[in-house]
């Protein structure tokens, strides 16, 4: 915008518009106190096309306090609202402070829906059936987008409805998850491990972790190279959930399964986040959904 | 009329008719001040008939709400819930289709109407000419009649004259409120309503009892016919619907002019007059303050007052009633009789609106009674495409808002056709509560391979269990090349 070098097009706007309404007002004044002189036809004099005339029928007097009524609310419009050029209007009205109004007093109101679960116990939580209607709700319109629907998340977004956790399976380390976030961050590897054949090789050895397809004589080979990745993923190779290193023994590939999808992964490692949900959703909403999440892969009896 | 018909009749001074044009060379403002119609009460076949609309129409509107169905109110339009009960039926804001129908059965019935008897709705039916009557009604019965209101409004302001005045907006204030009260009574529950008002609770409630309350008494109690002159389209598009076999309050020219008092023994004939005794009675009574003897006007709201003033006066001068009539253009111009006027109603502009009107009503009310209380939206998960998961099956998501427009919790079935060995593999069955709705997500597989590369054609079933009653929705299924 312009305004940062000048304020000529703010000025324009607030003249162009006052000089507007002001030339209403006149205009309006003038016709009230206009005299015709009235003709026995009723006519205004005009004919068009041979035989049109214009008739001329006044209008009602009270019709006339509602163009003023519409000049007095301009003008106040004006006054209390942003219209005039940079003028922000007395009531310093925004988009975003309405935003953030409606937010706060939705928080409020919604507030003494949660006040019940705030005191149960998150395994209990889960299967109240209206924390779990909550829970889904407010999972179809934070979380499917990339979870999917069904929570069962697809290549990069992992499966929540399985036992297999990044970062902790409790309703405390999902909560957790959900408030701060997390980031998986997988080294580029390829340096420690050594040559393009060593990084083969390694892969063929994590491949038979789960007991998947390999080759065994690589896998044999590789198994050396695995105290690069030991660090994180722990000398069985059965991850740490405390650091967010996956499980590489359960045959669950979060970012792709076979040779070149792993060696992929040690050459370049990868960045994943889940972002951090405190500032979209309340503390209160963030605990039913922890506990309909873990309600996702631990469903006891009755809530079947 | 108390006039003697022995000694030349007294002329009533009329306060307001229609505007008289100004003569040629006289000054005119280009704004015309109101006039206040004074209208005079008169009873007839056409007074009466408006009052028997009144009555049906207002029993309807104020009762309506109070009506129970079931454990509910009969007709609500909860814009809250999003949810629009109508006797028997839940409808969803998905339904609105039905609304556009209704809409369009109105609007040709308003033109069905309109070229068979002209303004019938205007004059009888529309809220505001019935709340106009009610509000003169009340008006005649504490201010007196035509002459006693304009004695009223012309003296001082005596006691008396505070008193009538006050008693009168006192009573046509209660009636706003009520009115206000019932319409928002459509959309939050009656019952429920009065409480939540004495007790100050529920803000726009009460922005709404008060905007219809003041509209009513504003439209009924001062704008009266500055509404239909000036507001209303109806008037002003009313020609493209009117023809010269309409019926319409006409008042017979050849018959009446030319107009002029008389004494009832001499013969007026002899004096060169016609029938009209020129009383004036027709224009005292009527509600938009027009001089029917001038034709057809785009004021006139058809309601046949005059016609009534006219025939008590043409009875007691032992005149052939009718002299202002409901007739057509044609009618009066070829002296036509009543059923010469009854056979010109079928012509093809009113058997093709009666066509299309019965067509649309035997269609709307043929699909609201084999319509399926079961809607379903299907939203296929946009982020993953599809997915190969455990036991070399393909798998698609999808989700699935299934809308229950019943009263009752129902079990619904889900099932998908449209691949070989396509399976639901999340749960098929899904319990939805009363008149609730609910997004599902749903998981189709299908064996990897099974299907070629690409985007295929597939469907849902669901089907309720109780109820019965079956919806198929398209779909598509991908599988990745």
């Amino acid at each position: 915008m312009s305004d940062f070098t000048s304020n000529f097009w703010s000025v324009f706007v607030t003249t162009l518009t006052l000089v507007g309404i002001i030339a209403c007002g006149i205009l309006l004044w003038m016709a009230g106190r206009k005299k015709v002189m009235a003709t026995a036809e009723n006519t205004t004099g005009h004919v068009w096309d041979e035989d049109l005339v214009e008739m001329n029928n006044p209008l009602p007097r009270w019709w006339v306090w509602l163009f003023v009524i519409t000049i007095i609310f301009g003008l106040g419009y004006l006054a209390a609202y942003p219209g005039l050029g940079t003028f922000t209007g007395k009531l310093n009205w925004t988009q975003k402070g309405e935003y953030e109004a409606e937010m706060a007093k939705a928080k409020t109101e919604i507030e003494p829906l949660y006040a019940r679960f705030a005191s149960m116990k998150p395994e209990d939580v889960a299967v109240d059936p209206q924390a779990h209607a909550i829970g889904e709700r407010l999972f179809m319109n934070n979380c499917a987008q990339c979870h999917g629907s069904d929570a069962r998340g697809s290549k990069g977004f992992p499966n929540l409805a399985d036992a297999d956790w990044l970062h902790g399976g409790t309703p405390e380390k999902i909560r957790e998850t959900l408030e701060k976030g997390r980031i998986g961050n997988m080294p580029p590897m390829a340096a420690a491990v050594g040559s393009p054949e060593d990084v083969r090789n390694l892969s063929h050895y994590v491949l038979s972790l789960s007991g998947s397809p390999h080759d065994s004589l690589r896998a044999s080979l590789g198994k050396t190279k695995f105290v690069a990745c030991a660090a994180c993923h722990g000398n069985d190779g059965k991850g740490n959930q405390a650091l967010g290193a996956p499980n590489l023994t359960d045959d669950i590939w979060l970012h792709g399964w076979g040779e070149a999808a792993i060696t992929a992964m040690i050459n370049n490692g990868k960045v994943n986040q889940m972002p951090a949900q405190a500032d979209k959703l309340t503390e209160a909403q963030i605990g039913v959904l922890a506990s309909y999440v873990w309600g996702l892969s631990n469903k006891p009896a009755a809530a079947r | 009329m108390k006039s003697s018909d022995k000694t030349p009749r007294k002329v009533i001074p009329i306060a307001a008719a229609a505007p008289e044009p100004s003569a040629e060379g006289e000054l005119v403002s280009l704004y015309e001040a109101q006039k206040k119609i004074y209208p005079r009460s008169i009873s007839g076949f056409f007074a009466r008939w408006r009052w028997v609309m009144v009555f049906l129409t207002q029993f309807v509107f104020y009762g309506l709400p109070w009506l129970e169905w079931g454990q509910r109110q009969m007709v609500l339009f909860d814009l809250g819930a999003r949810r629009f009960y109508i006797f028997g039926l839940v409808l969803y804001p998905q339904d609105f289709i039905y609304l556009t129908g209704l809409l369009i059965i109105s609007a040709l019935s308003l033109f069905l109407f309109t070229a068979v008897a002209g303004r019938l709705w205007c004059g009888f039916a529309c809220p505001q000419t019935v709340y106009t009557e009610i509000f003169m009604w009340i008006e005649h019965k504490i201010e007196g009649d035509r002459s006693a209101r304009l004695r009223l409004d012309a003296g001082p302001w005596t006691f008396e004259k505070i008193r009538k005045k006050f008693l009168k907006q006192t009573v046509w204030v209660a009636v706003s409120l009520w009115t206000g009260f019932t319409f928002v009574g459509y959309f939050v529950p009656i019952r429920e309503l009065g409480p939540e008002l004495l007790a100050f609770a529920g803000t726009w409630q009460i922005f709404w009892v008060f905007f219809y309350s003041l509209a009513t008494y504003g439209n009924a109690g001062f704008l009266r016919e500055q509404v239909c002159k000036y507001m209303c389209p109806y008037a002003r598009f009313q020609s493209a619907m009117f023809d010269r076999d309409t019926l319409i309050v006409t008042y017979d020219e050849t018959r009446g002019e030319p107009r002029g008092p008389r004494v009832k023994t001499v013969d007026y004939k002899a004096k060169g007059l016609g029938e009209c005794i020129d009383c004036t009675l027709c224009v005292q009574v009527c509600p938009v303050g027009i001089d029917i003897r001038k034709g057809l006007q785009y004021e006139c709201i058809g309601c046949g007052l005059c016609v009534d003033a006219c025939n008590t006066v043409m009875d007691k001068m032992h005149y052939p009633r009718g002299l202002i009539r409901y007739s057509t253009q044609n009618g009066v111009l070829h002296r036509w009789s009543q059923s010469q006027i009854l056979r010109h109603v079928l012509r093809p502009r009113v058997l093709i609106y009666t066509a299309v009107l019965v067509a649309l009503c035997v269609g709307m009310l043929a699909s609201l009674t084999t319509r399926t209380p079961l809607k379903v939206d299907i939203v296929r998960d946009r982020a993953a495409l599809s997915r190969i998961v455990a036991g070399g099956k393909l798998e698609n998501v999808y989700r699935l808002q299934i809308m229950n427009a019943t009263e009752a919790a129902q079990r619904y079935r889900i099932t998908a056709s449209g691949l070989d060995g396509m399976e639901v593999a999340s749960e098929q069955e899904v319990d939805i509560g009363a008149a609730e709705s609910r997004w599902v997500a749903v998981r189709l597989q299908i064996p990897y391979g099974s299907a070629a590369p690409g985007s295929h054609a597939i469907h849902f079933d669901i089907s309720a269990l109780e109820s019965g009653g079956k919806v198929t929705e398209k779909s598509i299924f991908l599988v990745p090349r």
